[in-house]
């Protein structure tokens, strides 16, 4: 049959592009990357400031620059095809796909296996209910940012940011290079959800005041957002009578948390962790459903992309493994649980066969539920400690990867835990 | 005096009962224009209210309110066919939690019979769990089997439409501020846009309806804004919420706060009631939201309010008289109010079409038109359609193979055909509200940059000139100029 892929990837943002790279390297003869954009790249693309690739391709590199990379190593490869302009309207047990195409019409696809990299949303207004008019120039910081950079438009003049994660933060950068003015960026946090060079680089170097443990509680305006009210929060993060004070601006641009895309998984019934609220995998990054595998930001939400498609490369690699049979059979599986300190980790799960293979080791990304100085990371099977790393440094914004070595395998009980020792 | 154009018929105010009467009038040989002072119909109380198409229960036996809400029920049955209307005829439930309440539902039994509703009856706590498993705490309710929830915008647009391709006009952007009188009559209203001429005037103008009464001489009634607060849930909280439409038993201010599920699968709780002086106040507070949060918690106690998706307020026009104030004006002959249209004003609104069109029709001496086109062209959204219809609407206009609005699977095309057709769309919350692109979880993250390209398009405008709903409220501005470029 024409339609049947050995993978089919759903989302070409850097997960999907990476995914497929890996698939083709690992002797998939068919693949199909379908992408809802005009263009390869996902949310890469609007990302146009640098800190991109360090780790992954070894250089300093834009967004786009990230991008281009990415789409040059899966070009020009008989093996690969790519679909634009194309939504996946739905994606069924039986692996097959069905798709929107203005040119193409409606299209239906089978994968022998099925890569989702569908990436993440944004938290809106009324996921966090925040209080007050409902007026124009109240946007996602995401969308802003792509009006801004890729559209060229600006969302508005004077900018209040809420949430000090990295997307706020490089638009108080953007949004001040532009011309606009930044009042301030707020935190309900007593810390900031950020990378701190991001902090640095981009409220610091513009004299934008960072107020930590504060939030909107009314935004002002009929038309146009004429201003807030912000207020300082408490350990249980309410609002404190009293300490109320207003703010004028026409924009307030939200950064206040990622969220895995899985409008899609939905209707798979995938075992989904909910502190992450992504499918759960195991270290191939093999879902609960057979053939079905997730990587990047639709499992976990990362800071880096270089991470995504590091751990996209895993999914590609056995869902081209799997498809051409070559992914040996579990013999059991190890449980992942996050402890002491350790709010997520992935994989949840992993998956032994009878004979482990000379180049498999386990990666696990993991984050922390608060920041932390000079803390121990302890990965145990039961009493048994397999391996041990002191953090100078740990924080939610950024997430910790560590590598357990194949010779550790033996040791691994029926589960493994992942914790801090303060 | 200079008119910029002449009318049979003014009707003020684009709202449900504006456009209702508007399409009622079209019936009969009468040149009718309905003004509307914001940028889009439907944009006052009709677009935050709880979409409930009520059995008729609940006011008083006689009253305007229950005579219209029984009569309007039966008529949206024909409305739905012909105009495409999104409803689905759920039933409701009103919940009783103790003894008193259950007492209060035999009450509300009576009443209904009395005011003529069919098929009322009082269920038992099984009866009640086996509808919705999730209300553990309810005793009884009552059953309400003619009760259903509609798309109010959508109905309000199309009755427009209707009325349109039946030779009425819709003026958008064109606020009332004063009329001509001669001879205590009105002769003409005098509009943002310039005076129209015209012999009979309909005030339809929701919270302002006393302040356009009192303009026009007649201060018999006032309107007291009444804030109803809301907060909706995510499609993938239905589950752990309800299917249809639960009330809790009813107070002396209001039916008290819901729980209800829509015609697209959102649940939505609320409203609470306020009464508020700024008839522009549709700010939801922390106060209401938790009013409303822990009163819809005696209903369904585990609230999944991490699926909360969007929250907003309506605005109730509560009139003076207790009672909708409609028919002619005691204090201006050619005056014809239908005001104070809070809840069941939903319902209400094509029966106080009807009853309203036909007193003017009368007094104008108008005979009723030989064809009226009672039809709007059929149309499915592409996310209901099978995959066969699916692939032909892509093969016919390549637009619809576009998905703009991820959330709620909106096509471009539909969203093109919502700007170009009749009344149509002009801003992103007017494409919203017909298309529904920008009304799922993201809310609009994804698909509102794209929604204003597409509508600067349409239009032929700029992007910055594109509205989000109202003046003034610009999505998008201009960058600033760099290197010589003007400041």
């Amino acid at each position: 049959m024409n339609n049947l892929y050995d993978v089919v990837i759903v989302g070409g943002g850097p997960a999907g592009l990476s995914a497929a790279y890996s698939a083709w390297q690992n002797g998939a003869k068919k693949i199909l990357v379908i992408e809802r954009d005009r263009e390869l790249g996902g949310i890469l693309q609007q990302c146009i400031h640098n800190g991109f690739g360090l780790h992954y391709f070894k250089e300093e590199l834009t967004g786009p620059g990230f991008a281009h990379k990415a789409i040059e190593l899966i070009q020009d490869k008989p093996e690969i095809e790519t679909m634009v302009d194309t939504m996946v309207l739905e994606v069924r047990k039986d692996r097959t796909v069905v798709a929107a195409n203005p040119e193409k019409g409606l299209i239906t696809v089978e994968g022998k296996t099925i890569i989702l990299t569908m990436g993440c949303r944004e938290r809106t207004r009324g996921a966090i209910r925040i209080p007050g008019e409902r007026p124009a120039g109240v946007f996602t910081a995401g969308a802003a940012q792509r009006m801004v950079n890729m559209e060229g438009y600006l969302p508005g003049h004077k900018i209040v940011i809420l949430g000090s994660g990295d997307i706020g933060l490089i638009m108080a950068r953007r949004m001040s290079l532009e011309g606009c003015k930044v009042q301030a960026c707020l935190e309900i946090c007593p810390f900031s959800n950020g990378l701190t060079r991001n902090i640095v680089q981009c409220l610091n170097d513009f004299n934008i005041p960072l107020y930590l443990s504060h939030t909107i509680v009314k935004i002002h305006g009929e038309k146009r957002v004429t201003g807030i009210t912000v207020a300082k929060v408490d350990e249980r993060m309410n609002p404190i009578p009293g300490t109320e004070f207003d703010i004028e601006c026409d924009t307030v641009l939200l950064s206040v948390g990622l969220i895995p895309e899985n409008e899609l998984s939905r209707n798979l019934d995938l075992d989904m962790y909910p502190l992450t609220t992504g499918p759960m995998v195991d270290q191939h990054r093999e879902t609960s459903l057979d053939g079905f595998f997730a990587a990047g930001n639709v499992v976990h939400v990362h800071d880096l992309v270089d991470f995504v498609a590091e751990e996209s490369l895993i999914a590609g690699k056995y869902a081209a493994l799997k498809a051409q049979g070559k992914l040996a059979g579990d013999v059991r599986t190890v449980k992942v649980n996050a402890i002491d300190g350790v709010r997520t980790c992935v994989p949840q799960r992993v998956s032994l066969p009878a004979e482990i293979p000379d180049d498999e080791k386990i990666k696990l990304y993991m984050r922390v539920g608060a920041p932390h100085r000079k803390v121990k990371l302890e990965i145990k099977s039961g009493d048994k400690v397999l391996l041990s790393k002191p953090l100078p440094v740990a924080k939610p914004s950024e997430m910790i990867a560590v590598e357990i070595p194949k010779a550790k395998f033996a040791d691994i009980g029926e589960e493994i835990s992942v914790g801090l020792v303060m | 005096m200079e008119f910029v154009k002449s009318a049979d018929v003014v009707v003020i105010g684009g709202g449900i009962v504006g456009t209702a009467i508007l399409r009622e009038l079209s019936k009969y040989d009468l040149q009718c224009v309905l003004v509307e002072k914001e940028p889009d119909v439907a944009l006052g109380t009709t677009k935050a209210n709880s979409a409930i198409l009520h059995a008729g229960f609940d006011a008083p036996t006689g009253s305007m309110k229950a005579i219209t809400n029984v009569r309007g029920n039966k008529l949206y049955h024909e409305l739905q066919k012909e105009l495409n209307l999104d409803i689905e005829w759920t039933g409701s439930l009103v919940a009783a939690t103790t003894d008193e309440e259950m007492e209060t539902l035999q009450e509300l039994l009576k009443r209904g019979e009395a005011n003529g509703v069919e098929g009322l009856k009082i269920l038992s706590h099984e009866e009640v769990l086996a509808q919705e498993p999730n209300l553990q705490t309810v005793k009884g309710a009552l059953w309400a089997p003619t009760a259903g929830v509609c798309w109010p915008f959508g109905a309000a647009i199309a009755f427009a439409q209707c009325a349109v391709q039946n030779g009425a006009e819709v003026i958008r952007n064109c606020g009332v501020v004063g009329f001509v009188k001669e001879n205590g009559k009105i002769t003409g209203v005098e509009t943002t846009q310039g005076t129209i001429a015209c012999k009979y005037v309909v005030n339809a103008a929701g919270v302002y309806a006393d302040d356009i009464a009192k303009l026009a001489g007649d201060e018999s009634f006032s309107i007291t804004p009444r804030k109803g607060e809301y907060i909706l849930f995510d499609k993938t909280a239905r589950a752990s919420l309800v299917n249809g439409v639960v009330f809790p038993c009813p107070t002396k201010k209001s039916k008290g706060i819901l729980v209800c599920t829509t015609t697209h699968g959102n649940t939505f709780i609320g409203p609470n009631a306020n009464e508020v002086e700024n008839k522009e106040d549709k700010a939801v507070g922390s106060e209401g939201m938790n009013e409303i949060i822990a009163s819809a918690r005696k209903l369904v106690p585990n609230l999944p309010m991490g699926a909360s998706i969007t929250q907003f307020a309506g605005l109730r026009a509560v009139s003076s008289t207790g009672d909708f104030v409609l028919g002619q004006s005691a204090a201006v002959e050619n005056l014809y109010n239908a005001a104070g249209m809070q809840s069941p004003g939903l319902t209400a609104a094509p029966a106080v079409g009807e009853m309203l069109a036909k007193q003017v029709a009368e007094a104008a001496g108008a005979a009723a038109k030989a064809e009226f086109k009672a039809e709007l062209p059929a149309k499915k959204a592409f996310c209901r359609m099978t995959m066969e219809e699916q692939a032909a609407a892509i093969a016919e206009n390549s637009l619809y193979g576009r998905v703009i609005c991820r959330c709620e699977t909106v096509t471009e095309g539909e969203i093109v055909e919502a700007i170009n057709s009749p009344v149509g769309a002009t801003t992103v919350d007017g494409v919203k509200r017909r298309t529904r692109a920008g009304m799922g979880r993201c809310q609009g993250g994804f698909c509102g940059p794209r929604v204003t390209q597409i509508i600067a398009r349409e239009l032929n405008i700029t992007v910055p000139e594109v509205l989000k709903e109202r003046a003034d409220s610009n999505m998008f501005y201009e960058k600033y100029p760099v290197d010589g470029g003007e400041a």
